[in-house]
């Protein structure tokens, strides 16, 4: 029992960043419907991004603060990177989008492999644990998942109470109406794709301070988006919270019952049943 | 049911059908017959519910409530390509041409598919045959997307004509038209006519309806407020003040009696 | 369908003819092993053509009908003793049974919502087998190469896989034309443009979606079990690589969705890139960003890919050219 919550409170504080990594996603779908399959490279490059300003081979910073300057590159690579690959598909069918996105995610792990190759890295840093009960938690995931709750929230406040924020909402909702309005539609597209691209090297970043990776390691979150995006429901950014949250608890308990090589068989069975049976996602109205 | 020798001659029977959107019923209680061989006008103000009944007649949506028997068979609820099967076909309002395909193999396709399936061959022939009808036959082999919205609305015509329907449905057909194509689409649905199809027809063109049609519905806020011959739908005063909301459509309205 | 568009067929089938035969000719081992890969891209890519060129679907996890049927191929040789042709008949049948299973269930999505499904059907079914006994789980199923015996030793064995590949990647190029030029390929296409004008057209969608799906589905779960019975191993991670379900699409895309040379231009194209490319010492570790600087070039400036372009820039060439 004991073992139970405390892989079950482990998983819920992976299940922050989770939550966070699909946030990325499910914003830049949000805004203008591109699903953007060069989100796991992303999130290796936060993770990277880390490593290099804090490990020992680095720069040597404080890791979050680390963390700082790869937010902020990560806004910049997902506006550069709007404008290069997805700006001129945005009209076009699905599939150039979906493509485009993916040449980029070719294009950073290729120039990735030949620049870091794909041995594991490891940042080695600890914040010690913290004893809350009969659970034992480590100090990194609970900052972790600290800074993912903080981040949610600024990204709330910005997308509700900013100028820009409202413009991207507007945006959002109709392009053309928001274009007759005055507002520079192609600017907040950049902005929200930026922003995406900047909460998925975040969650790498975070990612890094706990779990070793190498340049491939994103692969296996972007996946874990898709599914947490289509349980929270597609554009949703709390569903990608919640969704997050169930897909780190579903990590934490269901290897108390069954060998833990099932619990990606049980991600995907259950990410395509729902994109069946209720595509609008679990929290999802309409 | 008892089938009377009054209902083989119906066509299309709606039967208190109603359909509703979330809050908005944008359908209500409708019921009215089509004979064969007629020509039926439905006519009301912008967001009455014409395009939402004929979607409920053809298959898109559901009725929410009611029942629409097609040749003696009910069909609510059916899908599109079942209606299709049984004889009805349908114009869209906003064109849904295909664009990458040719002229040609648009109206191919509903020759193939269409209430009679036919081979590819046979479907040439038809598609043929009804392009010349339509008057598209000099544009075969472009591309449906390099046509403007006169041969667009043509296109659709001939699409739906090449499934050799029983009954046409036919979503203003003759909107954005200049005078002259007004009057040539105009002939080529009275040739329709002759040739034994029922028509069903939504039209914004007052005039022209007027001339065509056997019998008007009219509808507001997805209620059928009136019926009768094209005399009496012009002076109808409920009709009249459905259309008040909607001066230009009033006047329109007028200029065509 | 008419007379003039034959030359096209020739075309088309007198290239798989001529290119497949330069090993036979050449006796080349080498030339061999690569025509071989090329055949079995634009065996595959031609698979997916259907389903993406004509219906518009975009299958992003196709590759797990060539995993799919691979695996219970190979299953059939390695562990029931049977022989290579009634096993490569059963894998493609295999695939064919998931997608009509699949077809039923997801050709309800549309556009990105598809797309996503078909990535999560490639993972569930890798983690799957990865958890699979029978299968071997995560180790997968050796071949004995004693088995090779009975095709006449390794060697041989190597020669009648050739000409197997070559065998499927005609049909594979046939069922291409064949499929375009019919009632079939003309209610596939009505969908691609309007799926919902289709449906008021009087086209059964889900019926012929799932068709397309399936057609797209057989021989890719063939040329799994000829390639793995090749290769005397199988793995989930190399059956079910979602890299190469996106590689296919590349193909597709560079030569022309939607016509009948495009898959097997941009196949060849492709391959030849990739070899080239990965023994060239300069590029040989970017051999990935450059496929995909490539990718990016291609969907701003060329969407219609190779064949479609020249369709577009020479209008003579359109009978030889679909
Ligand atoms: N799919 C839908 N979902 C929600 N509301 C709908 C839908 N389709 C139509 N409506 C609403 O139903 C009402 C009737 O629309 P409809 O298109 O049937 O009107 P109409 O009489 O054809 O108008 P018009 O003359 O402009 O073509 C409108 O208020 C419209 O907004
Ligand atoms: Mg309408």
């Amino acid at each position: 029992m004991e073992q139970l919550f405390a892989s079950l409170a482990d998983g819920l504080l992976i299940g922050f960043v989770y939550g966070l990594a699909a946030m990325g996603l499910t914003l830049i779908f949000g805004v203008m419907d591109v699903i953007n399959l060069g989100h796991g490279p992303i999130i290796a490059l936060g993770m990277f991004g880390v490593f290099f300003f804090a490990g020992s081979t680095g720069w040597g910073l404080n890791p979050y603060l680390a963390l700082v300057i790869v937010a902020v590159l990560g806004l910049i690579f997902g506006m550069i990177m709007y404008f290069v690959a997805v700006h001129r598909v945005l009209n076009a069918p699905h599939l150039s989008s979906l493509l485009s996105t993916f040449s980029v995610n070719m294009m950073i792990i290729g120039v990735g492999t030949a620049l870091f190759t794909t041995s594991p890295r490891n940042l080695e840093f600890s914040l010690g644990s913290l004893q809350l009960g009969p659970v034992n938690l480590l100090g990194t995931r609970v900052m972790a998942a600290l800074i993912a709750v903080l981040v949610t929230a600024v990204l709330y406040v910005f997308l509700y109470r900013t100028q820009p924020g409202k413009a991207i909402r507007a945006v959002a909702n109709n392009r053309d109406a928001a274009e007759l309005m005055g507002i520079p539609s192609t600017k907040m597209l950049a902005l929200s794709f930026g922003l995406g691209t900047m909460l998925a090297a975040i969650a790498g970043g975070l990612i890094a301070t706990f779990f070793s990776f190498n340049i491939l390691a994103g692969g296996v979150y972007e996946l874990k988006s898709f599914v947490i995006v289509v349980l929270g429901g597609l554009g949703n950014p709390t569903g990608a919270l919640i969704g997050g949250l169930i897909l780190g608890a579903m990590e934490g308990v269901v290897p108390t019952f069954m060998p833990v090589s099932w619990v990606p068989v049980i991600e995907f069975v259950l990410f395509v049943v729902i994109l069946l049976v209720r595509p609008t996602g679990l929290l999802g109205g309409r | 049911m008892t089938t009377s020798r009054m209902q083989d001659n119906i066509i299309l029977q709606v039967q208190n059908v109603s359909k509703r959107f979330g809050g908005l019923l944008a359908v209500s209680e409708v019921t009215f017959d089509l004979p064969k061989g007629q020509i039926l006008g439905l006519i009301g103000p912008n967001g009455a519910g014409k395009t939402t009944l004929f979607n409920v007649i053809n298959g898109v949506y559901t009725p929410t409530e009611g029942q629409i028997t097609f040749r003696g068979t009910d069909i609510s609820g059916w899908k599109p390509y079942d209606v299709v099967g049984l004889g009805l076909a349908r114009t869209h309002q906003i064109v849904r041409p295909l664009n990458d395909l040719t002229v040609l193999e648009n109206v191919m396709a509903g020759a193939c598919y269409g209430h009679e399936s036919h081979s590819l061959t046979e479907a040439e022939v038809i598609a043929l045959e009804v392009m010349e009808f339509v008057g598209l036959h000099e544009r075969r082999n472009l591309l449906a997307a390099s046509l403007n919205v006169a041969q667009k609305k043509r296109l659709e015509m001939a699409r739906a004509l090449a499934s050799r329907p029983y009954l046409l449905l036919l979503d203003e057909v003759l909107a954005g038209l200049n005078p002259t194509e007004i009057a040539e689409m105009v002939e080529v649905v009275l040739k329709i006519r002759e040739q034994g199809v029922s028509i069903f027809i939504i039209e914004h063109v007052m005039h022209a309806l007027m001339n065509v049609s056997d019998r008007i519905i009219v509808l507001d806020y997805g209620q059928l407020i009136a019926e009768g011959t094209p005399d009496e739908i012009v002076d109808n005063p409920k009709v009249i003040e459905a259309y008040l909301g909607d001066p230009a459509l009033a006047e329109k309205l007028m200029s065509g009696s | 369908m008419k007379s003039w568009k034959y030359p096209a067929l020739w075309l088309t089938v007198g290239v798989v003819l001529a290119g497949g035969l330069i090993p036979v000719i050449t006796g080349s081992k080498i030339m061999r092993e690569s025509m071989f890969l090329i055949l079995m891209a634009v065996t595959m890519a031609s698979s997916l053509n259907i389903l993406l060129g004509y219906a518009g679907y975009v299958s992003f996890g196709h590759i797990v009908f060539f995993g799919l049927g691979g695996y219970v191929g190979f299953y059939l040789i390695a562990e029931q003793g049977w022989n290579l042709i009634p096993a490569a008949l059963a894998g493609g049948l295999a695939s064919g049974v998931l997608a009509l299973l699949l077809g039923i269930a997801l050709l309800r999505l549309r556009g990105a919502y598809f797309a996503l499904a078909t990535i999560g059907i490639n993972e569930a079914m890798r983690t799957f087998i990865n958890n699979f006994n029978l299968f071997g789980g995560p180790i997968g199923m050796e071949l004995n190469f004693i088995v090779y015996q009975d095709y006449g030793g390794a060697a041989n064995m190597q020669w009648l896989t050739y000409w197997l590949m070559f065998g499927v990647t005609i049909i594979a190029v046939l069922m291409s034309y064949g499929v375009k030029f019919s009632r079939f390929g003309l209610g596939l296409m009505s969908i691609r443009e309007d799926e919902d004008a289709a449906m008021a057209m009087g086209i059964h969608t889900p019926k012929v979606k799932t068709m397309a799906y399936i057609l797209s589905a057989i021989l890719p779960g063939i040329i799994g079990v000829i390639f793995f019975f090749r290769n005397s191993s199988v793995q989930p991670a190399g059956a079910f690589r979602l890299h190469r379900s996106i590689e296919m699409i590349v193909m597709v895309m560079l030569g022309g969705q939607g016509t009948v040379q495009g898959p097997l231009v941009g196949a060849a194209l492709y391959e030849a890139l990739r070899s080239y490319l990965l023994t060239s010492p300069l590029f040989k570790d970017l051999q990935l960003a450059i496929a995909g600087v490539l990718l990016l070039l291609i969907i701003l400036f060329v969407p219609s890919g190779v064949i479609g372009w020249l369709r577009h820039r020479f209008k003579g060439l359109w009978r030889v050219l679909e």
